[in-house]
């Protein structure tokens, strides 16, 4: 009888048992970056709305502050989402026949409310305040990134929790002072240094335990 | 039947340890500091104990119910833990945020807004304060303006938040069976109800001047209509009390935060019954650092069953209900009220130095004391408590007396019997029943059910679809207090206005709305009702102002009932303890009580999870329902 095994056999054992390893290695690969990628976080995707509302325009063309439309992000969880009301303060005036203005109006004359699609959606089981963040100077751009030039509205960064660390690990990388706030164009000239110094002022006692986020 | 009178179908109680005071008090001899146990079983450490507690925390055990090895078990939930990780790898649905078209005042996302209302039992209110998120009320607790809560609330009102949200009320109007819309009702309704109709309307206590003021139209409007009114959790025996002592019907409050010396005649004044929650207030003020009081107050209970008054109270005597009235008695003779008379054999089972004590701390204390009758105490107690207050000079400092809360107070077993009367000899031609059950709660020698069947048109108005809603032709759902516009007085008699929280969820309506439809005018909404009400009443001048304070406070400033100037006739008092003189103080048998549930109230609280996994005062039952006995009782006679 001849032999089962041929030499060759030697060569595609040890081919298979490395490729094994590398098959497993690429697939954790894959997941982690699959994850990771915009497929799974909408990172930079342009969700569909109803009326294509243009921040690039309103923020950076026009000058209005954010607080004019998200009035509740000092004092609430929730930065608040205008009501057609606030948008119908100008649109009565100028625009008031733009035939892309027309839910708005629709909304303002039957009282029926716009449903927006929502861009930056934390997980159910994760609490979030805007309140304590704003007045711990971190400015909207830190995590909303330069919405001032967005003609449409997209998810700059991850909101994963590893993001969330990165800065509650190291807040005076990125915290300014309280009048940069709502300022998209701040940059720092010495983070570092300044950053320490506003920890010191501001009395930020960055959390870090599980039960901060996860109630 | 199951005799019980047959030793062998007795479990025997011989191989039970025997669990005595003797033993106890040997276990807790050389106790130090604070100890707790959990039953009286383990406090006396029987075998039966060990063993019990052995199969529930076994020592050292590690045991897995039959035929799973460790290693399966380990597979088994290790595959679980890893099946569940995968329900994480959904991507996350895309979600609306929808903002209002035009965002109301004040209204801050995120953060709660309160609005003061008021919830009723028995027909009395409570005030509370609602937290409302986004429009939808989350959360209960009391007003702290108002006087009948000072910011502190009963377990109901903790608990009604739920039955809102209750999936199994009732959501559509039907008719035998068919869902039918408001409209229809009225129409039907209003083409059948002539002037002439025998009308017969049957609610709970009603303290509400707006719905008394609509079901009198009713009445006014319709001849031949009567109102009847009746609760299971019933207080006509303190009714009836008043009238034996006054002659007349007047609503006794009290001040406990003056009475030095307490003397509770079955009542459980600081958890049950109108007013409870600020009785307890007022009662415990006087038990903390005597700041305003150099002396602390002092509580002497007299109960049938364990309560949470008697735990606080610093004399507690255990008195058969049947005992209760002869108590009274010898105490009315003891503070030395005109005539009156001690029964003979009064003094059973060493209660009469007690009694004794009792009466001598009360009269030291004239007019800061407090005799207080339990609701369900016979009626005569209630007449000898009051006869005693005012032998003690309490009334009007410890003790207020006012007119009636109650729209219609009155014997109210014998209002529902007169109307099953009626309705048996052919006499009603439409039953309303507005928010109550009778076919489940009224007593059953009436036969309720049989003689409801006889009556030619049944509505009914309830939260759920109950046993009366069975038997009736038109059912309607009422609106939970959350969602209703609504008044009561509270137990001081003040004004408590019931404000919605949030639209009715299954289109509800409230006791008033049904009225309106038999009235002139025809259906109203429960707002426009109430408005106009008290539009009339408080006057055309400055009413907006005085409505939206009121609104806003939660109740009418300044409403409650002014003190009467009533005294108690001690020559009837003196013909009561005569009376009660020459019946048997020691009756033979066995004397049966019932009461609501501390809980589950008188059934209609059963579909409320949270108030029936709420332990129990004292038994710590829950989801549970028991008859309870003494321990000496539970022991036949024939083998102790």
């Amino acid at each position: 009888m001849s032999q089962i095994f041929k030499p060759s056999t030697n060569t595609l054992a040890r081919v298979s048992m490395f490729g094994a390893i590398f098959f497993l290695a690429i697939l954790a690969w894959v997941l982690v970056t699959l994850n990771r990628s915009s497929l799974a976080t909408r990172q930079g995707i342009v969700l569909q709305q109803p009326v294509p509302f243009s921040h690039d325009h309103h923020v950076a063309g026009l000058g209005i502050s954010c607080l004019y439309c998200h009035t509740t992000v000092e004092e609430s969880s929730f930065a608040g989402i205008p009501p057609s009301a606030t948008c119908m303060n100008c649109h009565k005036l100028i625009w008031n026949e733009s035939p892309m203005l027309e839910p708005v109006r629709e909304s303002y004359r039957t009282g029926r409310p716009i449903e927006w699609t929502r861009v930056h959606d934390l997980p159910d089981f994760v609490y979030f305040d805007h309140s304590i963040h704003v007045a711990k100077g971190i400015g909207c751009a830190s995590c909303h990134g330069r919405v001032d030039q967005m003609p449409l509205m997209y998810q700059a960064e991850s909101l994963q929790m590893e993001w969330c660390l990165e800065c509650h690990r190291a807040p005076e990388m990125f915290i300014r002072p309280r009048t940069e706030i709502y300022n998209m164009e701040w940059v720092s000239t010495d983070q570092e240094t300044e950053g320490a110094r506003l920890i010191a002022d501001y009395r930020v006692q960055s959390k870090l335990s599980c039960s901060v986020c996860h109630r | 039947m199951t005799k019980f009178d047959h030793p062998a179908e007795v479990p025997s109680t011989s191989r039970r340890s025997r669990i005595d005071l003797a033993s106890m008090r040997e276990h807790l001899q050389d106790a130090r500091g604070p100890r707790f146990w959990r039953s009286l079983d383990e406090l006396a450490e029987t075998e039966e104990f060990q063993e019990l507690l052995h199969r529930e925390f076994p020592e050292m055990g590690v045991e897995l119910p039959g035929g799973v090895s460790r290693r399966r078990f380990v597979q088994l939930m290790s595959a679980s833990l890893a099946l569940g990780g995968l329900t994480a790898c959904t991507r996350q649905p895309l979600e609306k945020i929808v903002p209002y078209a035009q965002q109301p005042e004040s209204l801050v996302p995120g953060r709660p807004l309160y609005f003061a209302t008021s919830m009723t039992l028995g027909g009395v209110a409570s005030g509370l304060l609602a937290e409302s998120h986004m429009g939808r009320p989350t959360k209960v607790e009391g007003n702290p303006e108002h006087p009948a809560s000072l910011g502190a609330t009963d377990l109901f009102a903790q608990a009604s938040v739920l039955s809102l949200y209750d999936p199994d009320r009732s959501q559509v109007i039907t008719n035998l069976n068919r869902i039918r819309s408001w409209s229809a009702f009225v129409e039907d309704t209003r083409r059948e109800t002539l002037a002439s109709t025998r009308l017969r309307l049957l609610t709970g206590t009603v303290t509400s001047p707006s719905v008394a003021a609509i079901a009198q139209q009713v009445l006014s409007e319709h001849p031949q209509a009567r109102w009847h009114q009746y609760d299971a959790v019933t207080r006509e025996n303190v009714v009836a009390g008043a009238e034996m002592a006054f002659g007349e019907v007047v609503a006794t409050r009290y001040d406990f935060a003056r009475a030095d010396v307490v003397v509770a005649l079955d009542a459980d004044f600081l958890t049950t019954g109108p007013g409870a929650v600020r009785y307890a207030r007022d009662f415990m003020s006087r038990r903390r650092a005597p700041v305003d009081h150099p002396e602390m107050n002092r509580l002497y209970a007299v109960e049938s069953m364990p309560t949470a008054t008697g735990t606080v109270a610093d004399h507690r005597l255990p008195l058969r209900p049947s005992q209760l009235a002869g108590f009274a008695a010898a105490l009315a003779a003891e503070v030395g009220l005109p005539d009156a008379v001690a029964p003979a054999g009064a003094d059973v089972g060493g209660q009469g130095e007690w009694l004794r004590a009792a009466a001598r701390d009360l009269q030291a204390h004239r007019g800061s004391s407090a005799v207080v009758a339990g609701d369900y105490a016979p009626a005569e107690v209630h007449a000898l408590a009051h006869a005693i207050n005012g032998h003690l000079e309490n009334i009007g400092r410890t003790v207020i007396h006012t007119a009636p809360l109650e729209a219609m107070p009155g014997d109210q077993t014998a209002s529902l019997a007169s109307l099953v009367d009626d309705m048996a000899a052919g006499e009603v031609d439409i039953l309303v029943m507005l928010q109550c059950n009778p076919v489940y709660d009224a007593p059953v020698d009436l036969d309720f059910t049989t003689v409801l069947r006889q009556v030619g048109r049944r509505i009914h108005l309830g939260l759920y679809r109950n046993e009366t809603s069975e038997h009736c032709h038109w059912h309607i759902p009422a609106a939970h207090y959350l969602e209703s516009w609504d008044d009561a007085r509270a137990h001081d008699g003040t004004i408590s206005l019931t404000q919605p929280l949030i639209e009715p969820l299954y289109d509800g309506k409230t006791v008033a709305e049904v009225l309106s439809v038999f009235t002139e005018e025809g259906s109203r909404s429960a707002h426009g009702l109430l408005r106009s009400y008290w539009q009339g009443v408080l006057g055309e001048s400055g009413f907006e102002t005085r409505w939206r304070k009121a609104l806003h406070d939660g109740f009418i400033a300044d409403s409650a009932l002014p003190p009467t100037g009533v005294t108690p006739g001690t020559e009837a008092a003196a013909e009561t303890t005569a009376l009660i003189a020459g019946t048997d103080q020691i009756p033979d048998g066995v004397d049966l009580a019932f009461r609501p549930d501390p809980t589950i109230y008188d059934g209609r609280f059963s579909n409320n999870g949270w108030l029936q996994e709420c332990p129990k005062p004292l038994t710590k039952l829950t989801w549970d329902n028991a008859a309870l006995v003494s321990p000496v009782s539970r022991t036949p006679r024939w083998s102790r």
